[in-house]
Order: structure tokens, then C-alpha cells, then sequence
């Protein structure tokens, strides 16, 4: 077969672009931008965003679990908790929601596996940005609840962690908005999250412009103020000098 | 049911397994290394009840060293330290040495306060909060009494006013006013000043000491100071300590140290500190 009849057959087939048609039709449509904005903002509702709000709940209060863990257990326990958090770390989330999707078929709800893998990935992340907050507090400080004879649950509670979050708030923010741009990886485990669902929409009308822009509109005008928001966080979280 | 740190507030307690004569703090073989540097070796030394001593010496001769491991903020590598005749952190049983319980060793450092060069008051917490944590927490006392008692220290350590602010906002010599209203609403039996005016501005250091001699003069409670202050440790202290080297040198009343010193190694060091 020649190659000229080979392009010839290439252009009869109904599963490759032609050409023509694309530079025919317009790079932007209205209509269609209108239409499916509802749509993808409302898988953005249903799943982007619960995925991530949830998600960094979890990682949030189990990554100080860790980090509190991995700083008081014994020597051996610590190791192993540290040993697990590294190896969740060291691994794609993309891998870890392909394995509970299968280990956990049929007796969790996808959403559910997603949310906690999520929180449980990001969480041996903000694990490590608690411990070096912790090891930021001054050796002065456990001196004092030292001379003052506090518990050690109340010199956690009351004075270390505490002084710790300060310095974790804007990487852990930024984590939050890590995550959030993660989950469109949720795909592989069948939640039709925002950048699914702006690909189911745009798909059979060959419209890919619109969705992908209104989807990444999105996605920027949630992570922008929440960048805002961190960062006025700190500022407020900072001692008076 | 009155527990001992109660009961070593107010007054000797026979209860406490220690009479008038026991002596507070008792150090007794003392050995401090930090890896192979050796910073106190073979101490002995007591101090009686409402006794102040102070401890003087060039820097490194281990005379912080020895609050801290009052306060257990060190480990003891060697000897027996004993609080009221109890021991801190080793006893001898069976010939042996073995730690004491931890509930023990809390039991004997709630009678312990001290004061840091650094102040470490707890920027997270107003100062009315850094003064009530440990009263209410520690020794069980109601929030009512814990507040009432620190608007009085306030008082005490001329702050009446700042007890909603938060430390950040202190000068230095404010927060190391509060440190001491801090340490002093725990009534500790042993005061520990650990360089308390070594970090401060040389015109608030007066305010400071003055609150210190105050305290010592209207109450009984035992203290162990390491300052550079001359004047401040010979009004104060009933003894004076020469260290160096992890050894005592001299001991002695201040005035006979301070005048009339009989070691030559006390001579210089004070002859290098007060300037002449």
C-alpha cells in the first residue's frame, strides 16, 4: 500500500479529527461554555470540593497524630509509624486509590475510598511539616512546663502544639491546595469529580475548549482566595513583635 | 487528703518524713558528665530550710548545671540528690542505684520553682494564663483561687495591669517579673534564679533584684541563685559558693567571701567581676 493511500484511508476514518471540520468550527463557544458551566461546577460541589474539605480534615488531625506519635512512642513503635507514614509518602496516590479500590470493591463507596485515601496520603505530608514545627518550639519552653511540673498530655495540648500550628499554617495550606489539585486523579477510581465531568460534558459535542477553561477557571478561583486566606492566617497567627 | 506539697507549703511538716533539721536540698557524691566532659565531680553540699546560697564561679564551672539537675532538667550521672531528705531522682536500695518513681520525683519537684535567664514564659498564653496553668492543673487549686492569687503576685511584681496582656508584648524586664510571679504561685518550698538578670537591660536589672530581696525578706522560702549580681548576693544570701572547675572552692558567709577571701582562686575570680 502506497502511503498516499494510506493517508487517503486515514482521512475516511470517522475516529480520527478532521481537520476541516476543527478550523471550521469556532475556538470558543458561548453557548456551549453557558450550558455546561451548571453541570461542572456541580460535580466541582459534589465532589472536588467535599474530597478536598474532608480530605484535609483527616490529614490535618491524623497528621498530628502522627507526628505527636512518632515524637513520644518508644524507640521501636516510633520507628514503625515513621517506617509506614514514609512508605504511604514515597508512593503515588494515583497507586494507593487503585489499591483500595480493589482491595475495598463492593464494601466502600468510592467517594469514601477517595476522601480517605486523600486524607491519609496528605496526612504523612502534614505529619512531617508538624514534626519540624513541634522541633521549632523553643527547649526553653519544655523547661518551663518542666519547672512548673505540667502533665506531659497538658505541655502537648497547652503549650507545644499550640506554639507548633503557628509555624505550620502556611504549609499546610499549601498542602490543602495540593490536594485539591490532586483530585481530578479520583478518575481512576471512577468519581466523576470536576475535570471528569467537564469531559463527559464536552466529549460527545467535540467541545473540549470550553469545559477544560471553566474547569481550570475553577479550580483557580477556589485555590486563589484559599492562598489569600493562609497567608492572612499567618499573618494573624504571628506574634506581635 | 492533705498531700505533701501542701503541707511543704505552708510550714516543716513531720508528715513529710523531715524535721526542721533535714536539710532541704542535699547533695551527696554528685557527678555530672555531659559525654566524656566532666562538669561536677564528687559534690557534696546541703542547704538548710530558708537558707539562700549563692553560687558564684567563671562560666562552665558547672554552677547552672547544679539547678538544673535540681530541677531535673539534667539527668544525674553519678550520686544522690535528696529533697527533704527524699530522694530526686536515685536511691540506694539493696546496694543498688535505681531511679525513683515518677510519681516520686513529680511529688518532690512541685515543691521546686525557677526562673530562667530567657524568662520562657509561654508566648501562646496571656500572662494571667502563664501564672494559673500550673496552680489550677498541677496542684488542683479552684480557677477563682489560682486568678486571685496571681492578681495578687501581679500586684507583688508591680504589674497589676498586665495581666490580660500577652508576653510578646512585655519588655524584658516585665516578662522576668512575670517568670517570677509564675514560679512563686506554685508557694515552692525551693526557688531556683538561674542567671534571672543576665538577659536584661542594664536599667531594669534594679527593678528585678529589688522584687527578689523582697521575697526574700517576707517569706521562708529557700533559695539557690547563680548570678553575676555582687551586690544582690550579698544582700540576699546566707551563703556564698566559689566553683570551679565542678568543685567547690570556698564557701563561706558573703561578707567574709566578698572581703576577706581565702582562696586565691576566689580573689581573682572576684577581681575580674567587680572590677578591681
Amino acid at each position: 500500500m502506497s502511503l498516499e493511500n494510506l493517508y487517503a484511508q486515514e482521512i475516511d476514518d470517522p475516529t480520527l479529527i478532521d481537520e476541516e471540520e476543527v478550523r471550521r468550527t469556532p475556538f470558543w463557544d458561548w453557548d456551549v461554555a453557558i450550558d455546561a458551566f451548571p453541570s461542572i461546577l456541580e460535580a466541582f460541589i459534589k465532589y472536588t470540593l467535599l474530597v478536598t474539605v474532608l480530605g484535609t480534615l483527616i490529614a490535618a488531625v491524623l497528621g498530628l497524630v502522627i507526628a505527636v506519635l512518632i515524637l513520644t512512642l518508644p524507640k521501636p513503635l516510633a520507628w514503625i509509624v515513621k517506617w509506614l507514614a514514609n512508605f504511604i509518602r514515597m508512593t503515588p496516590i494515583v497507586v494507593q486509590l487503585i489499591f483500595v479500590f480493589w482491595a475495598f470493591l463492593g464494601t466502600i463507596e468510592p467517594l469514601t475510598m477517595g476522601i480517605i485515601v486523600f486524607g491519609v496520603h496528605y496526612a504523612t505530608y502534614m505529619s512531617e511539616v508538624y514534626r519540624a514545627g513541634i522541633e521549632s518550639v523553643p527547649k526553653g519552653q519544655w523547661e518551663a512546663t518542666t519547672a512548673l511540673s505540667m502533665s506531659p498530655v497538658r505541655t502537648w495540648q497547652k503549650v507545644v502544639i499550640p506554639q507548633a500550628l503557628r509555624s505550620t499554617v502556611p504549609s499546610l495550606g499549601n498542602y490543602a491546595i495540593s490536594m485539591f489539585k490532586d483530585t481530578p486523579f479520583l478518575i481512576v477510581i471512577g468519581v466523576a469529580e470536576m475535570v471528569t465531568a467537564a469531559s463527559a460534558y464536552g466529549a460527545p459535542l467535540s467541545r473540549h475548549t470550553e469545559v477544560y477553561t471553566i474547569a481550570g477557571l475553577i479550580f483557580l478561583a477556589a485555590s486563589y482566595p484559599t492562598a489569600v486566606l493562609v497567608n492572612r492566617l499567618e499573618k494573624r497567627l504571628a506574634y506581635a513583635h | 487528703m492533705p498531700t505533701p506539697t501542701e503541707a511543704a507549703g505552708t510550714q516543716p511538716s513531720p508528715a513529710a518524713s523531715s524535721s526542721a533539721d533535714t536539710p532541704v536540698i542535699e547533695f551527696v557524691d554528685v557527678e555530672k558528665r555531659f559525654g566524656d566532659n566532666v562538669v561536677l565531680k564528687d559534690l557534696n553540699f546541703q542547704v538548710a530550710r530558708g537558707e539562700r546560697v549563692t553560687l558564684i564561679g567563671p562560666s562552665g564551672s558547672g554552677k547552672t548545671t547544679i539547678l538544673r539537675l535540681v530541677m531535673t532538667l539534667e539527668e544525674l550521672s553519678g550520686g544522690y540528690i535528696y529533697i527533704d531528705g527524699q530522694p530526686l531522682t536515685h536511691e540506694q536500695r539493696g546496694g543498688k542505684r535505681v531511679p525513683v518513681s515518677k510519681k516520686q520525683q513529680k511529688a518532690l519537684r512541685t515543691r521546686i520553682g525557677m526562673v530562667f535567664q530567657q524568662f520562657n514564659l509561654f508566648p501562646n498564653m496571656t500572662v494571667l494564663e502563664n501564672i494559673t496553668e500550673a496552680p489550677i492543673h498541677v496542684l488542683g487549686q479552684t480557677k477563682a483561687q489560682a486568678v486571685q492569687k496571681a492578681h495578687s503576685l501581679l500586684e507583688q511584681v508591680g504589674l497589676p495591669d498586665k495581666a490580660d496582656a500577652h508576653p510578646t508584648s512585655l519588655s524584658g524586664g516585665q516578662q522576668q517579673r512575670v517568670a517570677i510571679a509564675r514560679a512563686l504561685a506554685m508557694d515552692p518550698e525551693i526557688l531556683l534564679l538561674d542567671e534571672v538578670t543576665s538577659a536584661l537591660d542594664p536599667e531594669v536589672v534594679g527593678d528585678v533584684l529589688n522584687i527578689l530581696r523582697e521575697v526574700a525578706d517576707t517569706t521562708n522560702v529557700t533559695m539557690l541563685i547563680v548570678t553575676h549580681e555582687m551586690g544582690f548576693a550579698r544582700d540576699v544570701s546566707h551563703k556564698v559558693m566559689m566553683f570551679d572547675g565542678g568543685r567547690v572552692v570556698e564557701e563561706g558567709h558573703p561578707e567574709q567571701i566578698f572581703t576577706n577571701p581565702s582562696h586565691e582562686r576566689t580573689k581573682k575570680f572576684l577581681g575580674a567581676v567587680l572590677g578591681h
